[in-house]
């Protein structure tokens, strides 16, 4: 049997390979794809609790972040080829108008 | 044995997380993704969850990054696409039909063998995660569909070419 601490030790690394992903890329589909790593890590997380609480609310649970995670890709890629059309290009410094 | 499938399942999820942020091309990042999900659909599987181990893999390795990679191929990249690696591409393809080759011999073995397959038994089974999900979780599952309709309905909006524009 496999300790389930290990699963949980997966979703930290993956968490922060999520994490420094995140800053470290700089077009904003990569940036977009890191965010998914950091919620594949999230229902890795709650499976792991899942199993070992013998909850399968937990697994309902990972059904919603992959719905939510579906509709959050839908309106985000609308919104990066909007970025796109209006600036010609999807690296992450040029948006910077709205900086104060 | 379950030791080594997660050892090796979550080599390739963490070796492919770090490909994504190596590689150049978001294309190529994307791909990547796609090998991480499906073998976190794997690890999932390990977790005694089959139902979503099969929609992770469904909706996360198929939908989501098939939308992925047509957003990827709309927009163009930088930096151009290196040049094809020409050997490398006919070894990995190699490897892959062998390993491929001999999952479909295990599994017809085991099929023709006769072994039933571990069935539907114990926590994740699918009988008992859809039950929870029309009976205790009903409420939020409908306010879902309401969220994927909002969803539809607003990138359609945002990617419509308005006047407004």
């Amino acid at each position: 049997m496999i300790p389930l601490s290990w699963f949980l030790a997966l979703s930290a690394i993956l968490f922060v390979l999520g994490v420094a992903a995140f800053f470290i890329k700089r077009d904003l589909i990569t940036m977009f794809l890191a965010v998914e790593v950091m919620l594949n890590a999230a229902n890795l997380a709650f499976l792991t609790f899942a199993k070992k609480h013998g909850q399968l609310a937990g697994q309902v649970i990972v059904f919603f972040v992959i719905t939510v995670a579906a509709a959050e890709a839908a309106i985000g890629l609308a919104i990066i080829l909007l970025v796109f059309r209006r600036r010609k290009t999807i690296r992450a410094e040029g948006a910077d108008e709205m900086k104060g | 044995m379950a030791i080594a499938l997660f050892l090796v399942l979550a080599a390739i999820v963490i070796g492919s997380v770090l490909g994504m942020i190596l590689s150049r091309s978001p294309a190529y990042a994307a791909l990547w993704m796609v090998l991480a999900f499906a073998a976190s659909g794997g690890l999932f599987g390990l977790l005694d969850a089959p139902f979503i181990a099969a929609v992770q893999i469904l909706i996360y390795a198929g939908a989501i990054m098939v939308l992925f990679i047509f957003v990827i191929m709309t927009v163009p990249s930088d930096e151009g696409f290196s040049a094809p690696k020409r050997k490398f591409t006919l070894v990995l393809s190699i490897v892959m039909a062998v390993v491929l080759a001999a999952e479909m011999a295990s599994a017809l073995g085991a099929a023709l063998k006769g072994s039933a397959s571990s069935g539907a038994s114990g926590l994740g089974n699918t009988r008992a995660v859809g039950r929870m999900l029309f009976q205790d979780f009903l409420y939020p599952f409908e306010v879902t569909s309401l969220l994927i309709l909002a969803a539809l309905v607003g990138a359609i909006v945002l990617s419509k070419k308005g006047d407004r524009g």
